[in-house]
Order: structure tokens, then C-alpha cells, then sequence
């Protein structure tokens, strides 16, 4: 497939092809791990975390760990030479002797694609502040195939905070790339997505889109609501945050009106955006989201070391 | 009226819409060179009314990369033995790198020294920079 030694910085580095292939072998490990289980033996996983992170680091740690392979890193930027000013370049130069592959979060957009011109290794980006976050991106697409069997022909809704969310940008430029989508983006004026990311969209990829306030009256139509949290970390003044963090909220009440087999995800940490009550609801799979992106993010690595043929 | 000698050899901006002499001046750090530099200001011009003319006498390895940026009107001379060997016209530069940062606060390239701000024309009819590592748009002004 041609993806060994590659890095993954932008989703749109890789064809559609391409991450259809990494969706098709998640999958396939996902459905019988023990095969893969050894595959990485001897490769080591470096972990370049520059601001906290729970769901992706530990998920990056356990694709690794299943398939075999060790890990080593920091997770706390304050516990690093970064405190004491060290440069990305000069850490990424270091890291590379010891590790067969990285995976890098920083709060600065576009600190993973400068780390990429300094690495020998596979660089993956973790998550970059509210630029791209395309590791997400592969869990979500791998939900999407698992839940609707394929990612073509669909309308999907994004709720919540469409301006700092990171998860939404990285989706929506994807999503663009397959077959007959469209986007309707459910926001607060002050949270909608980007000016040059929608015109991005438009231009380059020619989608549908609606953009609306009001979540109910879409509710009926879509095939997807992917939900998101307001952010208070990207907020540079709390009284902004306050204002805006309850503006949508989806209870079990409000998915009367929507379609049986409307799939509900979400990039998790939850805060109150998703009631509890819809927890258990069979549409809500945000949490099968969650184990899938072991799977998927096994397959990139196994991918982008070319240890999967 | 004002008098200035041609030059022997190097280049003439011409065509400088008046007022923006100075501010190209100081952009291309002409004050740094070592070589003669005349800057004619409020020149009468019969296509612009008036106009700003840069002289740079001995000197062809200046970067007029930014030209583009500032005055698609600009024309550039290159004089060689008193004549007038090329000229130029000015194009939007297609990609940009260093010569003006990124809006974006977030961006690497505003806290990393190894990140210089390059950005890619957005064929919008505007002159607008995608910066290369953010994707936020910068709309340059001189």
C-alpha cells in the first residue's frame, strides 16, 4: 500500500484509499486480535505529549502494547527538556534514535508538521490546538463503517463547538472526500466552523452544507450527529466560556423525533453536552467509538511500520 | 524639475504607486546595502498622476519576492551598460516564505525559531496566504 515509513500529520496526507485500507485492517484486528498480537515485537513507540491527554495517549499506548511492541515518552510537557527550552527539532533528533515510531500532541497548530521535517521515523500527529486531530478522524471512520457499513451517501450533523474542536475540522475535511456527503453544522454563532475551513470545503470539495442553531429541527433528517464538547481550554477569557458551554444539550427527549438507525458519536471526555439517559440508548455508540480507535490506531502503526504484509 | 542620473548598472523599480516608496525601501533593506540608492518620491507619471521610482545602482541580488505583495502596478528594470536589458513584470507570488507572519496566535511559527511562516496562495482573486503549518488565512498589507 505503500505507507511504510510514512507520517500522518493532515488527514488528507493519505488517498481515500489509502485510509480505507487502514479502516479494512482495523477491522480485521478488531476482529481477531490474537493474530496481530506480535507483529510489533521489538518496535518501540515514543510518546511526545506537550499537553495532557487521557483517551489518546493511553490508546496509542494500548494498540502498541497489544500488538506486541514497548513504549516510552513523557506526558507532561513540565516533566521534559521542553521545560527547560529545548527547541521540537532538537527533541524530535534525540527521540529518533530511540524509538521505530512517534506520536506527538501540542497545544501549537502545526507543531507536528514541523516536527515531521526533523524525523527519520513515522510521525503521527496526537492532536495539534484546534487545527487536526487525525487519529480521531480514523476512529471516527472506522465507527461509521462498523455502524453503517460503508461511508458514502450520508448526512451528517456536527453539534457543539465547530470553531476550536479539532476533531470536527480533521472529520469534515475527510468526509468531504467521500461519496455523496453532506454537513449540517449545529453551532452557536460564536463556535461556528472556521471562515477558510468552510471555504475550504466549498471550494475544494464542492459539499452540501447547512448551517444552523437550532439542533431539533435537523433531527429528524440525519444519519449521523457527531456531538462535541465546548472547550474551556481554548477559551482565553472564562466569561466567554460560561456563556456558550450549555448551548446544546441531547437528551433522550430530543432523539424522539430522530431515525431509528441514526448513528451517535462523540470524541469523548463528555462533560454534559450527552445527557446520561442516552447512555443506553442503542444509537448512542460513542463508547464502541472509543475501542475502535485501539484498533485503528493498531493498524496505522502496524501501516506506517510495514508490519502488516 | 528634479534631475537624477540614470544608471550604469542594476535595476530600477518603477511604477511604485506614491506613498509606497519608502514603506518598499525599508522592506527590501535597502539601507543595508553598500552599493548607491536613490528613492524619488512624487515623480510626475503620465499612467499614474504621480508616482515613486527606487534606483539601485550595482547591485542585482536583491529578493523582489515581495513586490507582488505590495503593487501589481510595479515595473522592474534591469540596466545593464546604461540600457535597459530586461523587463519585469510583477506577479503574486504564489508561495511566500518569511516575509510576513501568521494571524494566527496558535500558529508554531509565532514561538518556534525553526518554524518560518510559509504560506500558499489562495487562488480566491484576493490577495490571501494559507499559512503552510496552521491553515489559518493571512491577508498580507504592507
Amino acid at each position: 500500500m505503500g505507507l511504510k515509513g510514512r507520517h500522518l500529520i493532515d488527514p488528507n496526507d493519505f488517498t481515500i484509499e489509502e485510509i480505507q485500507h487502514i479502516i479494512d485492517l482495523g477491522l480485521k484486528i478488531y476482529q481477531n486480535p490474537e493474530k496481530y498480537s506480535e507483529i510489533c515485537k521489538g518496535k518501540i513507540l515514543g510518546t511526545l505529549f506537550y499537553e495532557p491527554s487521557t483517551r489518546t495517549r493511553l490508546s496509542f499506548e494500548s494498540a502498541m502494547l497489544k500488538m506486541g511492541g514497548t513504549v516510552l515518552g513523557f506526558s507532561d510537557a513540565n516533566t521534559s527538556s521542553v521545560k527547560k527550552g529545548e527547541s521540537i527539532a532538537d527533541t524530535i533528533r534525540c527521540m529518533d534514535d530511540y524509538v521505530d515510531i512517534l506520536v506527538m500532541r501540542h497545544p501549537r497548530e502545526g507543531a507536528p508538521l514541523l516536527a515531521s521535517q526533523f524525523s527519520t521515523v513515522p510521525l503521527i500527529n496526537g492532536g495539534d490546538g484546534g487545527h487536526q486531530h487525525p487519529t480521531q478522524t480514523l476512529t471516527d471512520l472506522i465507527t461509521i463503517q462498523e455502524y453503517k457499513q460503508e461511508i458514502k451517501n450520508l448526512k451528517v450533523a456536527f453539534c457543539g463547538d465547530l470553531l476550536f474542536g479539532r476533531t470536527v475540522h480533521s472529520l469534515l475535511k475527510t468526509l468531504s472526500r467521500f461519496p455523496n456527503i453532506s454537513f449540517v453544522l449545529v453551532s452557536p454563532k460564536e463556535l461556528q466552523i472556521p471562515y477558510h475551513l468552510k471555504q475550504e470545503l466549498i471550494e475544494k470539495y464542492q459539499v452540501e452544507i447547512t448551517e444552523t442553531s437550532s439542533l431539533e429541527e435537523y433531527l429528524p433528517h440525519i444519519d449521523i450527529l457527531y456531538m462535541t464538547r465546548i472547550q474551556k481550554e481554548r477559551f482565553f477569557n472564562e466569561e466567554d466560556y460560561v456563556k456558550l458551554k450549555d448551548s446544546y444539550i441531547l437528551s433522550r427527549n430530543k432523539l424522539a423525533s430522530s431515525k431509528e438507525d441514526l448513528l451517535i458519536m462523540h470524541p469523548l471526555p463528555r462533560v454534559n453536552e450527552i445527557s446520561y439517559d442516552v447512555d443506553d440508548d442503542p444509537r448512542a455508540k460513542y463508547f464502541e467509538q472509543a475501542k475502535l480507535g485501539v484498533y485503528v490506531r493498531m493498524a496505522l502503526m502496524a501501516s506506517l511500520l510495514g508490519v502488516n504484509e | 524639475m528634479l534631475k537624477v542620473a540614470g544608471i550604469e548598472n542594476g535595476i530600477v523599480i518603477d511604477h511604485i504607486t506614491s506613498g509606497n516608496g519608502l514603506k518598499i525601501f525599508q522592506k527590501l533593506n535597502l539601507d543595508k546595502l553598500d552599493t548607491p540608492v536613490v528613492l524619488l518620491m512624487n515623480v510626475s507619471s503620465g499612467k499614474l498622476g504621480t508616482k515613486d521610482i527606487i534606483k539601485i545602482q550595482d547591485n542585482l541580488d536583491i529578493d523582489l519576492t515581495v513586490l507582488g505583495l505590495i503593487d501589481s502596478n510595479i515595473t522592474i528594470n534591469i540596466i545593464e551598460n546604461e540600457v535597459i536589458k530586461e523587463k519585469k513584470d510583477i506577479d503574486i507570488p504564489k508561495r511566500v516564505q518569511g516575509l510576513f507572519k501568521c494571524k494566527n496566535p496558535r500558529c508554531i511559527t509565532s514561538i518556534d525559531d525553526y518554524a518560518e511562516a510559509e504560506f500558499t496562495l489562495v487562488p480566491n482573486g484576493k490577495i490571501q496566504y494559507r499559512c503552510n503549518y496552521c491553515e489559518e488565512l493571512t491577508e498580507y498589507k504592507l
